[in-house]
């Protein structure tokens, strides 16, 4: 079934102008669910409410205001805001070209294709040479009263922009230090760099379910038909490996065996 | 936004990060690595907050539809709604049963390229920081994955919902990367774009062309920044030195509404691992 798309906008690069359309690239399959209250099995209401006088504070009589210290506050009325809120448009600036290598994952945050908007030609065309230099676009556009950076990737012949969290959002390795311990030996390193070799392959990520998800669903069809499926007591993990040589040989070893078999 | 608004949709991920830590497990052969996982990414956050005409900041509550009382939090439990108004409940004790023992293993049986994961898989990350007893073995697996440039692909359940996730290793530090599953990520045919066209040789080259004159070496860090919080902050800080609308109010922390400070979190965590 073909999707709708989200979004109309105009890619500006340099002189150049393409029209396209934004859809999703992905479909959330989490389980869903809503809050009730236990007794009557019905949704709850919830109510904004003054934490002195108990009573709900009617949405009219709700002011703003930006914390600048514990406890002080500046209070903004809704003409302040607004002068904050960027500017609509449809532009969807190509700000400059840069390496993939650029950008690590963490950024990454909701990916969309884009589609042509009848130029198809055109649009073709960007793809195949944002292929042909190896380079992703950075593009910078207002969607739906919402300023994003993302970044113009081709995806097999194809166009997609997967918007970035802001640097602010991406905390950094630097940031932490992880304790050190006794040092590990150049024989111990060696031994788990060759398992992690006899586990290489390609990413088929086909090969990954969502098992969870299958019982869940299936635990919540038994229990609303009335039924209670019985479910297993979990019990507590065993301690922590200290031999690490040991565990390393013998892991070595059932793997290469496994990789022989297969 | 008080945290408490996204109660109803509240999903794994949000508690994982709101509510503290979650103790996992990574196993790499006959090796196991008990690791606590701490969000890498933070939101980013407009400090503003909702108060009263006298400027007490205040609070969502849970009421009760049938009888219009509060609710705390032992009187909720979590529905799944099979037809409209049928719910079926599901308690925490349940969830965590759901998940057979092997299941809660970070179990990484496959290692690949980071590169070759496409940006489209990936969601948001974590963190993992050695549990006290794990620290030799921990630097082992990032030694080995750092060294052969490799990320370990696992799946595990945490708090009621099963992640794939690319385990990478970089300066030392062991991060778990969230991925789509398959079937959560769209191809150019499900999403319904029309078959590909063989552009023009000329207009390929065009484009080429203007992508090298717009190519940079560095990204524009200076545009990658949430210019709307930042001005915001800027505006309330300069009407707060002159004294513009400033209202004290007492230092009781409004519960919920505060943002997690994910650095005070980590540094707290670290002090329990040295």
């Amino acid at each position: 079934m073909a999707a709708r798309s989200i979004w109309k906008g105009v890619l500006k690069i340099g002189t150049a102008k393409l029209s396209v359309k934004l859809y999703s690239a992905v479909q959330d399959h989490t389980v869903r669910f809503n809050v009730l209250e236990k007794r009557t099995m019905t949704p709850i209401k919830q109510h904004i409410v003054d934490p002195e006088t108990d009573h709900e504070v009617p949405r009219e009589e709700i002011r703003k205001g930006y914390a600048v210290d514990k406890g002080t506050f500046v209070l903004l009325d809704d003409r302040e805001l607004e002068q904050f809120e960027p500017k609509a448009s449809r532009d969807i600036d190509v700000v400059e070209f840069v390496s993939p290598d650029l950008l690590d994952h963490r950024w990454y945050e909701r990916p969309y294709y884009l589609g042509p908007d009848g130029d198809e030609k055109n649009y073709f065309a960007l793809a195949d040479a944002l292929a042909g230099t190896g380079k992703i676009g950075i593009a910078r556009w207002v969607m739906r009263g919402k300023q994003y950076v993302g970044a113009l990737t081709p995806n097999d012949g194809y166009l997609t922009l997967v918007t970035l969290r802001y640097a602010e959002e991406v905390l950094s390795a630097e940031e932490i230090a992880v304790p050190k311990g006794k040092a590990i030996s150049q024989g111990e390193l060696k031994m788990a760099e060759q398992l992690v070799d006899v586990l290489r392959g390609e990413f088929r990520p086909e090969e990954f379910k969502d098992d969870y998800r299958d019982r869940l669903m299936k635990f919540i069809e038994t229990k609303g038909r009335g039924r209670k499926p019985r479910l297993k007591v979990v019990r507590s993990k065993p301690a922590a490996t200290t031999d690490l040589m040991d565990k390393l040989t013998k892991s070595l070893k059932a793997a290469q065996k496994e990789k022989k078999v297969a | 936004m008080p945290r408490r608004a996204t109660r109803k949709t509240e999903s794994a991920e949000q508690q994982a990060s709101s509510r503290g830590f979650w103790t996992g497990t990574i196993t790499f052969g006959l090796v196991s690595v008990p690791v606590e996982l701490v969000p890498a990414n933070r939101s980013s956050h407009v400090g503003l907050r909702m108060l009263s005409e006298d400027g007490r900041p205040l609070q969502r509550r849970y009421y009760s539809q049938k009888t219009g009382r509060e609710l705390e939090d032992d009187n909720l439990v979590k529905g799944y709604q099979v037809r409209k108004g049928k719910y079926v409940s599901v308690t925490e004790d349940e969830f965590e049963r759901l998940a057979p023992e092997k299941s809660r293993d970070i179990a990484l049986q496959r290692f690949v390229e980071v590169s070759e994961i496409p940006p489209l898989y990936f969601e948001h990350s974590f963190f993992l920081l050695p549990a006290s007893e794990s620290v030799r073995a921990y630097h082992l697996l990032a030694g080995a994955m750092e060294k052969t440039g490799q990320a370990g692909i696992a799946t595990f359940v945490m708090r009621g919902k099963e992640y794939l996730v690319a385990i990478i290793a970089e300066n030392g530090v062991l991060r778990a990367a969230i991925l789509r599953f398959q079937d959560e990520v769209r191809s150019p045919k499900d999403v319904g774009l029309p078959a590909r066209k063989e552009p023009a040789a000329a207009s390929v080259r065009r484009f080429e062309r203007i992508i090298r004159k717009k190519s940079r070496k560095s990204l524009p860090r200076d545009l990658m920044h949430d210019e709307q919080t930042l001005r915001l902050e800027q505006y309330a800080r300069r009407k707060a030195s002159r004294h513009k609308d400033v209202i004290k109010g007492k230092t009781a922390p409004e519960e919920g509404a505060e943002a997690v400070d994910i650095m005070s979190v980590l540094k707290k965590s670290l002090e329990r691992a040295a």
